[in-house]
């Protein structure tokens, strides 16, 4: 008889692993009881304790909810991201909720884009550093000896630079490029999303050493592990022992630090545009907003609604990323004990 | 042993990280005399550059640098006229590194008690409170906390000054407004690593001595739970000693964190290379302290 599959296992799972009738009937054959007894996974008790994280489920409920009104939004709203109107800094109102901007901008549709791009700046900055750091860590780890010093000794050097100097050294660099490829006969439309493209990138760039350093320290404990040991013994290559021994026991570690690693990248974004180096007017992230609304902080006359509700609204953004960032991390990460 | 070998190894390191900083800044497109002092004409850009050196290959205007380093001179600043960058690291460091330290003090003064507090009623609401400030302090830019304090400190109850640098007074919202993330983090920090000690076996064997509650969080479990708040005050402190461009900015303050934006920004190349060496040796050194700390407070390290 081929095993059960771990899914029907989880499927007819009627009660909880561990309960006390496992220990019931001392009559019974251990052997019997034993086999009887549903196993949970560890996807599955990783979802069970997530379940039981109250913060992170409503965390991960607001981030559902929030992801669908930005996403729809656009389509529902009777205003454009760009159109400039007579009102201006018009206060929350019906017409307005979140009243207007200095260029008399529906605030509100302007935050729903804000929004958009922070997060996509998050998750392709997340992205990228997952993609550099998890290659980086991963090898050194695995490669050991040389290999390792010297590309751990590169993250080091990193490490020692100010960030802020090397973002701004990236993205000019960046934004150099492009404009030598615009007057080379790159089309016009094609430089914004570019643009874009490459602040991604750069803060990515910026962001992959401390990924780096997680997943070599897991490669190299797992490394030693009899069952990649034997791996190597049947004659795997490294590119499979990497990809099917070691890479999915660095899974819940990864999406853990990349989850964490999602509000800072939104964070460092909104400061470069405070400094205008990131999102350029008049596209807007919520970084971008909130610098344009505390331009307009005085003494003399106080717009509440251009500060307020872009700050809000990333607070809460990060709030959720975070609540979901610890949730998954007490879920999935092997060094956290229960109690 | 094992520190005077990794202090020894600071030198070469150094270099390496001049190095990089060197050769990327003048990589990057664009120069020192685009902006402000855009020369004239091709004749004074050439001159302008023979003057700085900068007409060289790399390698050689590196080594030039490297002897200057050795008398102790990081140059000529590019963008201010008849200013040395020792001249302007001499002038601002010193502010920047009062404020840092003092953001250090209020991060960790206002982010340990929060934490153990915090650590201690969990799942109370004390927890919940505590967490949550904690978490929005980490989440709120500090350029709008900055402007928000200033609002209704300074301008609406009038209690301290809008800005400036000098008197006691002068250094509360500034030190609030740079200490208030660190202070969320390190209440983060302090948190988890309370619980996580909190379940191990010896801190049941203390409880099973008898030892009172506040004896044991005191004086057993926050030696260890304070680790991640050690590693964590290394890059911590080198941040906060090197100025924040928002801060500075906000509350017009003469320190080097704006230098450190605004040098990159006007490819300054003396000044970036000389401020990321700073930078450096702050971070390495402070890494190594930590380090030594390390194995004072958690006696399972040892650095062979």
């Amino acid at each position: 008889m081929p095993p059960i599959p771990y899914w029907i296992r989880v499927c007819a799972m009627s009660e909880p692993p561990h309960s006390p009738q496992r220990l019931a009937s001392p009559d019974e054959p251990v052997a019997q009881s034993r086999r009887l007894q549903p196993l949970a996974g560890p996807n599955w008790q990783a979802w069970e304790r997530f379940k039981g994280n109250h913060g992170a489920l409503f965390g991960g409920c607001f981030l559902i909810l929030f992801l669908l009104v930005i996403a729809l939004w656009p389509f529902l709203s009777p205003y454009q991201a760009n159109a400039i109107s007579d009102l201006q800094f018009g206060a929350p109102s019906w017409h307005h909720w979140f009243g207007t901007d200095v260029h008399g901008r529906d605030l509100f549709t302007r935050v729903a884009y804000g929004a958009r791009i922070s997060l996509l700046v998050g998750a392709t900055g997340a992205a990228v550093s997952l993609a550099i750091g998890v290659l980086w860590g991963a090898v050194a780890g695995y490669a050991g000896g040389r290999w390792d010093s010297a590309l751990m000794r590169t993250v080091d050097i990193l490490y020692a630079l100010p960030t802020i100097v090397f973002v701004i050294v990236v993205l000019t660099a960046l934004n150099g490029l492009l404009e030598n490829w615009e007057t080379h006969g790159l089309p016009g439309w094609a430089i914004q999303p570019l643009r874009m493209l490459g602040l991604f990138g750069g803060l990515g760039a910026v962001s992959w050493l401390t990924m780096a350093r997680i997943v070599r320290g897991q490669v190299l404990s797992l490394r030693s592990r009899p069952f990649v040991e034997a791996s190597i013994a049947l004659g795997a290559t490294h590119t499979r022992v990497l990809l099917r021994s070691i890479l999915p026991n660095l899974s819940g570690i990864i999406i853990v630090y990349l989850a964490l690693s999602v509000p800072g990248i939104v964070l460092y974004e909104s400061f470069l545009s405070y400094l205008g180096m990131g999102i350029q007017p008049p596209q807007a992230s919520l970084g971008s907003l909130l610098a344009e609304g505390a331009e307009q902080i005085n003494s003399v006359q106080v717009y509440w609604w251009v500060i307020l509700f872009p700050a809000a609204t990333l607070a809460l953004t990060l709030l959720a990323l975070n609540f979901v960032g610890d949730g998954l991390r007490d879920a999935l990460d092997p060094r956290v004990r229960r109690q | 042993m094992y520190f005077l070998k990794r202090l020894a190894f600071l030198p070469p390191l150094l270099l390496v990280i001049a190095f990089l900083a060197f050769v990327l800044v003048r990589v990057a497109p664009g120069g020192p005399f685009d902006k402000e002092r855009k020369p004239a004409s091709p004749e004074i850009e050439r001159a302008l550059l023979a003057r700085y050196h900068l007409d060289e290959p790399i390698l050689k205007q590196f080594g030039r640098f490297l002897g200057g380093l050795a008398q102790g001179d990081f140059g000529a600043s590019l963008k201010y006229r008849n200013h040395t960058v020792s001249d302007i690291i001499a002038q601002a460091l010193p502010v920047s590194m009062e404020l840092g330290a003092l953001a250090f003090l209020f991060a960790l003064g206002f982010g340990l008690p929060a934490g153990v507090i915090a650590a201690m009623g969990r799942g109370r609401w004390s927890d919940y409170s505590l967490s949550f400030l904690a978490l929005l302090a980490v989440c709120v830019p500090g350029f709008v906390a900055g402007p928000l304090l200033v609002l209704l400190f300074a301008i609406h109850w009038q209690v301290f000054p809008v800005a400036l640098w000098g008197g006691a007074m002068n250094a509360v919202l500034p030190t609030v407004s740079l200490g208030l993330y660190f202070a969320g983090k390190v209440a983060r920090l302090t948190r988890e690593g309370m619980l996580e000690v909190l379940q191990m076996d010896f801190i049941t064997a203390a409880r099973a001595k008898g030892l009172s509650e506040t004896q044991i969080l005191l004086r057993h479990a926050l030696r260890l739970a304070i680790l991640p708040v050690v590693s964590y005050s290394g890059p911590m402190l080198a941040d906060l000693l090197t100025g924040s461009f928002v801060v500075e900015n906000l509350f017009q303050i003469p320190g080097i964190g704006v230098f450190m934006v605004n040098s990159a920004l006007s490819r300054d190349y003396t000044m970036v290379v000389g401020l990321v060496l700073l930078y450096a040796i702050l971070l390495l050194l402070l890494n190594l302290i930590v380090d030594a700390a390390y194995t004072v407070l958690d006696p399972r390290v040892r650095h062979e």
